[in-house]
């Protein structure tokens, strides 16, 4: 569902907080620090912040970090968590040899 | 808020993005609408990554190169975000005779232009990757060509544009384009109307849609195609890769990921109405591909597939133009699959276009009353 969003609009100030390098994306290290500026710097959807950072495109494809990621956002852009929608999620449902997925009836 | 900008951009891909940068590089107002909920939501973030010269047609190859030359090496400290450019050159592969001939027309049609781009044995193509089957008898070698991280690269020009005071609004899809004593002047979205005195159309295949509505209509279909990215992987090769028969393309990124794009045969006979989702042919079709020419990647674990839509133009170039007949009209769309590389060029010759009347490159080719019946 599409919705109006202004990206003038004012969050206010990125301001440093005690643990902004905590990991929160483990696949791709990606730290709660790096998500807090990255909102800052317009990325206002789960989706942008996923393309700008990397986190939630590792191994567990955000099966891990999704949540806390969310939360992060959620409070830097001042909404509520149910405003926010989740990025999408992609097939595989996990990682897959490309020699499993080549197989087909017949082929490779 | 203020709804009124000198220039408003319909879409936030990379063009959007970019012209509205370089727009307010020179202190004009910009307003961008994105019809979706995200900015570059379209192909911009959804391609393989190519910034290619060789295997373009002609028309494109001085917008290309000129944007190699002048953009591309300064992005990354230009936007203050890591746009991954690598210049390690761009191998086309074949493994048949007859792909040797496709390869040698398309060398030779680029040579022609002056491009640095010339055809390899399969031993001098094993030299530059070694990783490369036995089966590939010759590949065009051109070594100016490389890639980029798509995703950053359209989302840093965003933020370096938000950083200028580029107003972005993303849900707004547009309604209407409205005239006002004979200049178009008015868009109309679903929630507000906006105004500009100029108005820039780039936003893909849905361009056509908009600017019906003042009378133009640019020859495009929606072509989807499918990529795939592998786990973190060793590194192996840098070079941009790509086949004689289109079977499959990509390169392995700084991440260490392998970025993979194919085609099934399929594109444009997709029953998912406009919907940008995978098919259950396209992951596996690509993988035996990519095996059939990399054999060391069939234990890479794939990790994530997505599909876009490519605005694919009547003659398979962009339109990037003024429309005269509408005052105040500018559009870039039709890109045809191939628009990541040449984007910033693009986006950097239609803002002087907009802001000055003429650009750095010679566009006449992409002009968007240059298409005629056959008879």
């Amino acid at each position: 569902m599409t919705k109006v969003n202004d990206r003038f609009r004012d969050i206010g100030a990125f301001t440093p907080l005690a643990d902004d390098d905590m990991l929160i994306c483990r696949c791709e290290e990606i730290t709660k620090g790096e998500i807090r500026k990255a909102v800052h710097e317009g990325m206002y959807t789960m989706t942008e912040i996923r393309r700008y950072l990397r986190c939630g495109m590792g191994l567990c494809q955000g099966q891990t970090c999704a949540k806390l990621v969310k939360g992060i956002v959620v409070r830097e852009l001042g909404v509520l968590p149910t405003e926010l929608e989740p990025a999408t999620s992609r097939v595989p449902m996990r990682p897959v040899e490309m020699r499993v997925l080549a197989k087909e009836e017949g082929r490779c | 808020m203020q709804n009124t900008a000198q220039v408003v951009i319909i879409g936030g891909g990379i063009i959007g993005c970019a012209t509205a940068y370089y727009l307010a590089k020179k202190a004009i107002s910009v307003i961008v609408l994105e019809g979706s909920d995200h900015i570059g939501n379209g192909g911009s973030s959804r391609n393989g990554g190519g910034v290619r010269q060789s295997g373009r047609d002609p028309r494109e190859l001085p917008m290309v190169t000129w944007g190699i030359k002048n953009l591309w090496p300064y992005l990354t400290e230009e936007l203050g975000v890591d746009v991954e450019y690598t210049q390690k050159g761009n191998l086309r592969l074949g493994k048949t005779p007859n792909h040797l001939n496709i390869l040698q027309s398309l060398t030779d049609r680029s040579a022609a232009c002056g491009l640095d781009v010339k055809m390899i044995d399969g031993d001098e193509v094993r030299q530059i990757n070694p990783y490369l089957s036995k089966e590939v008898i010759g590949a065009s070698w051109c070594p100016t060509d490389g890639h980029a991280n798509p995703l950053t690269a359209t989302l840093g020009f965003y933020k370096k544009a938000r950083e200028l005071g580029v107003r972005f609004i993303t849900g707004e899809p547009v309604v209407e384009l409205k005239k006002v004593k004979g200049k178009l002047r008015k868009i109309i979205t679903s929630h507000d109307t906006y105004e500009g005195e100029q108005v820039l159309v780039a936003a893909g295949y849905e361009s056509r849609a908009i600017t019906a509505a003042v009378g133009i209509d640019i020859p495009m279909q929606a072509v989807k195609m499918e990529c795939l990215v592998t786990e973190a992987e060793p590194y192996m090769f840098e070079q941009m890769l790509g086949t004689a028969e289109a079977d499959f393309y990509g390169h392995q990124s700084k991440h260490g990921s392998f970025v993979f794009g194919g085609s099934t045969g399929m594109e444009t006979y997709n029953k998912d109405n406009g919907k940008q989702i995978s098919t259950s042919l396209g992951a596996s079709c690509t993988c035996r591909g990519i095996i059939g020419y990399f054999p060391a990647l069939s234990d890479a674990k794939i990790v994530r597939a997505w599909a876009g839509y490519i605005d694919e133009c009547a003659d398979k170039i962009p339109v990037i133009s003024q429309v005269e007949e509408v005052p105040g009209l500018y559009v870039a769309c039709g890109f045809t699959g191939h628009g990541f590389g040449i984007a910033p060029g693009a986006a950097y010759n239609i803002a002087e276009i907009i802001s000055e009347g003429t650009p750095t490159v010679d566009m006449r080719a992409f002009r968007y009353d240059r298409f005629q019946a056959k008879i």
